[in-house]
């Protein structure tokens, strides 16, 4: 199925006007192969669509693989008081209401069946002395209320997922990378793409598309994300014409590690803290116990006595402080380093060796309950974490915003184009708990997969625009171009590292508006920059190609990001500013949305919360 | 502090932290110096190594390396990579001759005097420079047969299995999926029996199914016959480069050749088999 196209470069460099791409047709195409891609392609294939997933990475290799701490569900196999009516309250809390109050639903209602599913396909997670799926306490949950396995939590559930829809007859394609989506009219009509390892180009023709993309951690220059957080669903989608949502609400884990510099920013899982770790300042002061906020107070412990017990399982005592939200932890952590509090490199201690005081077998047991974490820290930065404190400061982790998705179907603002997981908004609200994203990624990349096979046998049919390929197919090869046609072009690492660090300075943890306006000159200074980047080699398996082609992607993201915080004038969750302190009534129930102007400009508008339903406002209430 | 003891325990914190973070800074060796770096460059129709020069840091990893080298000089240089935190297992590749994953290979670990050979591994085909094809072992996975469980134990449809009866299948399945045990077989590198052969990645993958407690398929037909099992003569390469340390010819591969003598050699077994072809 190879057609002709004008404008390219043919087999042997030269430009030859004929680019060549293959034609692949599904029903359903999904982008992205974490954990909600997959589970997304699963349910899509159930549903009897023809299914194409496309992942940029090998299959399985995918962030999922990198979250730690466990899958959050009311299953109560531990604390017999947790129900999905606690889930729902707890994260509605740790968003500060800007949730979508229907996801949040949904998410607390459905994870528990999610996660067991997950068990009759294979997982194997922790056990309770009884024999059923053990739970561990995570930041913001009342109850414990993680399933996991060890801290590697994330890597059982994707192995799993990918393990099962290998025979479901899903049509993987490896290594590939969607620049571009197309519109039929109103309508999704597909998506073009490169293969990595050969440069060919992929046209897609489909009538549902789910991007589960991930998120936009490589728009900074301190993060937990790998190369392929470029933000590619949120750029994609608005480029297509959907709304994004809540992109000023970015999380910034408190954990992570600081020493040595080339492994800054890989992440501690917040598990440590889960298993009685605790935060510790150069004084020696244990620092969270200083500053503990309103809304928590009565569920937060008055001593380290009482914290100790809860993570020991005690009913009756109230959680540590160092479980409080990551967005509080994160800025008390910043405010001990900015204050001259901090450890040698510029974090603070986060110990677990001094549980060794309260139980005899303390070393074997971090081991066991923190495997990865104690390898980690031997390996790269020669600590031994059941014997020495570990330096930690915090990093860029997760994105709360994202696509405008409808909290039923998962459908964005344009017709037959779905998104779930950390690509899509409205789940998490300001800010994100931990162990909330796996069960997001069940929870709503089941539904996007279901509605968009629905979606698609249903729909018109669509027809590939060719003018839309040619452009794309054009914009792709352009940095080949300009290697041989302008002199002084740079490289396209330069013009990354430029923009992840002026984002970690200027839009980082704290913010205040003279810095993002300058931020905003620095992002148009920086697409000039991109638009005459050139690239070296040929097409196969060319990084500096790949590079080249996300940095518009990151570019989009880091100017929504900017754009949004600067229109929340006031601090919530997890975007705080300097000039603006505290929470603000008139932003408590509205979410800011970002959407592309006729002129190709950002158009950054307030959209109201819808009210909540009577029912879900007195659960709220009830567990106030 | 809100108690005495606490105030020592935390001392005691600080001190160590401390005392750590002099270590550390110790080992950097103050300034930065200069490393050489041979890489393989090149694709499926050959290729040679070049060397790049490249400043060293502290704590620095060979992927942080060839990151370094990409960004500087090369910027077209391939390499597969993702999380940098061992816990993906996407940058498989030979350094001074032995498989590792580069993210989790340390500068200060190797003999920066000389220079620091870094080349795909060797049992796939190149792509080009450190990325192989390995779509061959994702081709193998899809041949094994899935899980497939018991009927649930509880009303409710969930199941009940003890810590002690999963300890031993969540150590296969801490596997990332570097393929580079299959890197060091030499029933694959040596002697190519890709058609005939698993390797010892699935080995572990089908132990991990066929020990599930509550997995109920059977396997040993397929590791016998197109599983290959009988090639591996446990030279225990395999586990010696589990990044992962799963005791792969141990408690994975050895019991499943156990398993497959108990079905199909067994004398008591055999003699049933041939009384009911005889009905």
């Amino acid at each position: 199925m190879f057609e002709c196209f004008p404008w390219g470069y043919g087999p042997t460099g030269e430009f030859s006007r004929v680019a060549e791409y293959e034609t692949h047709s599904h029903d359903v195409l999904v982008v992205g192969a974490g954990g909600a891609g997959l589970r997304a392609a699963i349910e899509a294939a159930n549903a009897g669509a023809r299914v194409g997933l496309v992942c940029k990475s090998l299959l399985g290799k995918a962030h999922t693989v990198m979250a730690e701490g466990g899958v959050a569900a009311a299953l109560a196999n531990v604390d017999d008081r947790d129900n999905w009516r606690v889930h729902f309250a707890d994260t509605m809390r740790g968003g500060q209401y800007l949730n979508n109050w229907r996801m949040a639903e949904l998410h607390a209602k459905e994870a528990p069946d999610r996660v067991r599913e997950l068990e009759a396909w294979g997982a194997v997670f922790d056990r309770t002395p009884d024999g059923r799926i053990l739970q561990r306490n995570f930041g913001g949950h009342k109850y414990p209320r993680l399933a996991h396995v060890g801290d590697r939590t994330g890597l059982e559930m994707i192995r799993t997922l990918q393990d099962h829809a290998i025979h479901l007859g899903i049509d993987v394609h490896m290594e590939c990378t969607v620049v571009t989506l197309l519109i039929d009219g109103d309508r999704i009509a597909g998506a073009f793409a490169y293969d990595r390892e050969r440069g060919r180009f992929k046209v897609f023709d489909s009538r549902s598309v789910i991007l589960a993309t991930g998120g936009i951690g490589r728009a900074f220059s301190v993060t937990s994300n790998s190369w392929e957080y470029t933000g590619d669903g949120q750029s994609l989608a608005y480029r297509a014409g959907a709304a994004l949502q809540d992109m000023e609400f970015v999380q910034f884990h408190p954990t992570g590690m600081v020493w040595p510099p080339s492994v800054k920013g890989i992440l501690v899982t917040e598990g440590v803290r889960g298993e009685g770790g605790i935060l510790v300042n150069r004084e020696g002061r244990r620092f969270m116990f200083d500053d503990i906020p309103e809304n928590y107070k009565s569920q937060t412990a008055d001593d380290e006595e009482e914290g100790w017990r809860y993570v020991q399982g005690d009913k009756n005592a109230r959680r540590p402080p160092e479980l409080l939200t990551r967005d509080h932890v994160a800025r008390a952590i910043v405010r001990e380093v900015r204050e001259g509090r901090g450890s040698p490199h510029g974090g603070v201690f986060l110990d677990i060796s001094w549980i060794k005081s309260k139980m005899s077998n303390a070393p074997e047991h971090i081991r066991k309950k923190l495997p990865s974490m104690y390898h980690q820290f031997k390996q790269l930065a020669d600590i031994d974490i059941t014997a020495e404190p570990m330096e930690v400061g915090p990093t860029t982790h997760y994105v709360m915003g994202g696509v405008r998705v409808d909290g039923d179907t998962q459908m964005s603002t344009l017709q037959g184009l779905f998104a779930a997981g950390e690509s899509a908004a409205g789940l998490h609200g300001a800010n994100r708990l931990g162990g909330n994203s796996l069960s997001d990624l069940l929870v709503f990349g089941k539904r996007a997969g279901e509605h968009a096979a629905k979606y698609a046998a249903g729909a018109p049919a669509t027809r590939v625009p060719d003018d839309q390929v040619e452009t794309a197919a054009r914009a792709a090869l352009e940095p080949f171009e300009r290697a041989a046609n302008v002199k002084s072009a740079e490289g396209p690492y330069q013009v990354q590292h430029a923009l992840q660090e002026m984002m970690q300075e200027l839009v980082g943890i704290v913010r205040r508006e003279e810095e993002m306006r300058r931020a905003l000159d620095g992002i148009a200074t920086l697409k000039e920059r991109a638009r005459r980047v050139s690239v070296v080699g040929n097409r196969e398996y060319n990084p500096g190609w790949h590079t080249a082609l996300d940095l518009e992607n990151l570019l989009t993201v880091s100017e929504a990001i900017t754009r949004a915080a600067l229109e929340r004038k006031e601090s919530r969750g997890g975007h705080f500013r300097d000039d603006f302190p505290d929470k603000d009534s008139e932003f408590a129930g509205v979410n800011i949305t970002v959407t592309r102007g006729a002129d190709g400009g950002m158009i950054v508008s307030r959209i109201p919360v819808p009210p909540m339903r009577d029912d879900l406002k007195q659960i709220i209430e009830e567990n106030k | 502090m809100s108690s005495s003891a606490g105030a020592n325990v935390s001392r005691d914190i600080v001190a160590s932290g401390q005392r750590a973070a002099e270590r550390s800074n110790q080992s950097a060796g103050g300034e930065s110096k200069s490393a050489t770096f041979r890489v393989w460059r090149g694709d499926a129709a050959g290729g040679a190594f070049q060397d790049y020069a490249t400043s060293v840091s502290e704590g620095m990893v060979v992927l942080d390396a060839i990151h370094q080298i990409q960004s500087e000089s090369d910027n077209d240089l391939a390499v597969r990579w993702n999380c940098k935190a061992g816990k993906c297992g996407s940058c498989s590749a030979e350094v001074n001759g032995m498989p590792k994953l580069m993210c989790m290979t340390r500068l200060s670990d190797l003999d920066l005097d000389k220079p620091v050979t870094v080349e795909p591994i060797r049992a796939f085909p190149p792509v080009r420079d450190l990325v192989t094809d390995v779509s061959w072992n994702f081709a193998v996975k899809k041949r094994i047969k899935p899980f497939k469980p018991r009927a649930p134990d509880a009303p409710d449809g969930t199941w009940r299995m003890g810590q002690a009866d999963v300890d031993r299948v969540q150590e296969f399945r801490k596997c990332i999926e570097c393929f580079l045990c299959q890197d060091v077989c030499h029933v694959l590198r040596d002697h190519q029996k890709f058609d005939t052969f698993i390797g010892p990645r699935f080995l572990v993958h089908v132990a991990a199914l066929e020990m599930h407690p509550l997995d109920v398929e059977s396997r040993t037909d397929e590791l016998r016959e197109a599983h290959g099992i009988g090639y591996c003569n446990i030279t225990k390469c395999c586990t010696k480069v589990c990044p992962e340390s799963i005791t792969i010819t141990d408690n994975a591969i050895i019991p499943l050749k156990e398993r497959v003598v108990d079905d199909h050699y067994d004398p008591l077994a055999a003699l049933v088999r041939l009384f009911r072809r005889k009905k």
